[in-house]
């Protein structure tokens, strides 16, 4: 626990996100509501089967178009400036090593959904993150920079016409900022999910950076919302019924813990006998 | 710093759902508007120094004219319309700091170098349609009125309930800026700001007066309808 999990610069950085993230999305989706389709004036557009819906207004930011724009057009710079901040400390620190694809990374893919799917007893030892992870944090910052290029793309359609065009012209740039957006809003969600459903320790080490090894869900088994307890109290309920052979084996330095909880459930137990014993005499 | 895990989760817990709470809908905390001003001033800074007079709108291969489908703004109640039986005849004033001011009828506005050009419309919520405009290049006018080297906003002024929108001089003199009296072929009809209104693809469709009046060349900036209602005054493209 002497070494942090996170650098405070990947937390800094991460939380800064988080906000300015929710601010662009959501003012994003104001600015989307003033016109909440992609067709050209007197054209249709292919690709968006719910031209004319707006997104319900408590998903957005704002007030107002004006007021969503502005937003917009500010806190882009943290955005970015936050993104690069990060990228290039995870390149030149070497933390990127822990957030790209691994050789077999579609089998260790498939190993991870099996075990979800409980089509696998044991949790993939992957290390710090798993194979789903490494996709998911390799992807986004590449999805960022698809969000950050059609953004000005559709900011700046005249002066950088070339831009635009390379992304098929204003109304497809405008098409692929919404993609982006939409991506950035299902991994983000999906990640979320997984911090409480199956690693809320994780929180801890994005705030402060401390992490107890032997909570990871590598050493707790766990699946969504399944072995969420940390393993000493599992460890002290699978210990009473089988001579804690699986818990053990998963965690070789668990001694330390062991023993006091040994000795908790000992007196536990210990109380109810002496009470029947009192009772008998 | 020691905080339990109960603790933790209760304060990141509360902090999220208000901040949640707080944004919903909601225009933000007023003390971030002084730094959302900021931005503005400061993403301006960026929006001229992008700007080129080379650069050219060109609506994508294959696009249609909007025709009918170009939606039409105005503030007034109903349609505006240059009434002559009370107000005389329509004439474009153009003044400021100008060596010879002038008062230019549709008649005199024809007579001008004409240009033709097909191009989008960028509007501020986030639709474009191609149009064709007839007109006659601001740059043009500028030149015939004389400006001189104070003139650095314009202000385009028109008969719309006092509707105005001020520029800086570099995208009026832009190619692509005029003051444009056909639409799609025909003579501008009131929908679309008839006798004449400003066209540039280079500015936002609110940036664009219709129904003008008057145009001023400025030593100073004077603001406009919309972007004294909270949109960027810049409102580049």
């Amino acid at each position: 626990m002497a070494r942090v999990r996170h650098h405070w610069i990947v937390r800094l950085t991460h939380w800064v996100n988080a906000v300015a993230l929710t601010i662009m999305v959501g003012s994003g989706l104001r600015i989307f509501n003033a016109y909440p389709a992609f067709a050209r004036r007197g054209e249709t557009f292919c690709c968006y089967p719910f031209e004319g819906t707006r997104i319900p207004a408590f998903l957005t930011f704002g007030g107002w178009l004006g007021g969503a724009r502005n937003w917009h057009f500010a806190m882009m710079w943290l955005l970015v400036a936050n993104g690069l901040l990060y990228l290039g400390f995870v390149y030149l620190h070497g933390e990127w090593r822990d957030l790209v694809p691994r050789r077999g990374f579609l089998r260790d893919s498939g190993d991870m959904l099996k075990f979800y799917l409980f089509a696998k007893h044991e949790h993939p030892r992957h290390g710090k993150h798993n194979a789903l992870q490494r996709g998911t944090y390799f992807i986004l910052p590449w999805v960022g920079v698809l969000s950050v290029i059609s953004g000005i793309a559709i900011w700046k359609p005249v002066q950088l016409a070339p831009l635009t065009d390379a992304m098929g012209g204003f109304v497809w740039a405008r098409y692929w900022h919404f993609v982006a957006m939409m991506l950035l809003v299902v991994l983000s969600v999906v990640h979320v999910f997984m911090v409480f459903a199956v690693d809320p320790y994780s929180l801890r080490s994005m705030v402060t950076g401390g992490y107890n090894e032997k909570n990871s869900p590598e050493a707790r088994n766990a699946r969504p919302f399944y072995h969420l307890l940390p393993n000493r109290f599992r460890q002290k309920r699978e210990g009473q019924s089988q001579a804690n052979a699986s818990g053990s084996a998963l965690i070789p330095d668990d001694s330390r813990d062991a023993a006091p909880a040994a000795s908790l459930s000992g007196d536990s137990q210990a109380a109810p006998e002496s009470r029947i014993q009192k009772s008998e005499k | 710093m020691t905080i339990d895990r109960r603790g933790f989760l209760s304060i990141s817990g509360s902090a999220i759902s208000s901040a949640l709470l707080a944004s919903c809908d909601s225009r933000g905390p007023r003390s971030a508007e002084r730094l959302l001003r900021y931005a503005e001033r400061k993403n301006e800074v960026v929006e001229r120094a992008l700007l080129r007079h080379s650069s050219m709108d060109a609506p994508a291969a294959g696009a249609r004219l909007a025709g009918n489908a170009l939606p039409s703004y105005f503030i007034s109640k109903t349609v505006p319309v240059w009434d002559e039986s009370k107000r005389g005849r329509w004439a474009l004033e153009v003044g400021g700091v100008v060596k010879t001011p002038l008062r230019l009828t549709l008649e005199d506005l024809l007579k001008l170098p004409r240009t033709t050009e097909r191009v989008n419309h960028y509007c501020v919520e986030g639709w474009t349609a191609v149009e064709q405009w007839t007109g006659v290049r601001v740059s043009v006018l500028a030149r015939l009125a004389g400006i001189d080297r104070r003139a650095r906003f314009v202000d385009f002024e028109s008969f719309d309930d006092g509707y105005h929108e001020s520029w800086d001089i570099e995208s009026a003199m832009h190619r692509q800026t005029v003051v444009a009296y056909g639409l799609d072929g025909q003579m501008l009809g009131p929908a679309h700001g008839a006798p004449a209104r400003v066209y540039s693809p280079t500015k936002l469709g609110y940036k664009n007066t219709k129904y003008l009046t008057r145009l001023m060349f400025l030593p100073n900036r004077t603001g406009g309808y919309w972007s004294d209602a909270g949109y960027e005054w810049y409102g580049g493209v």
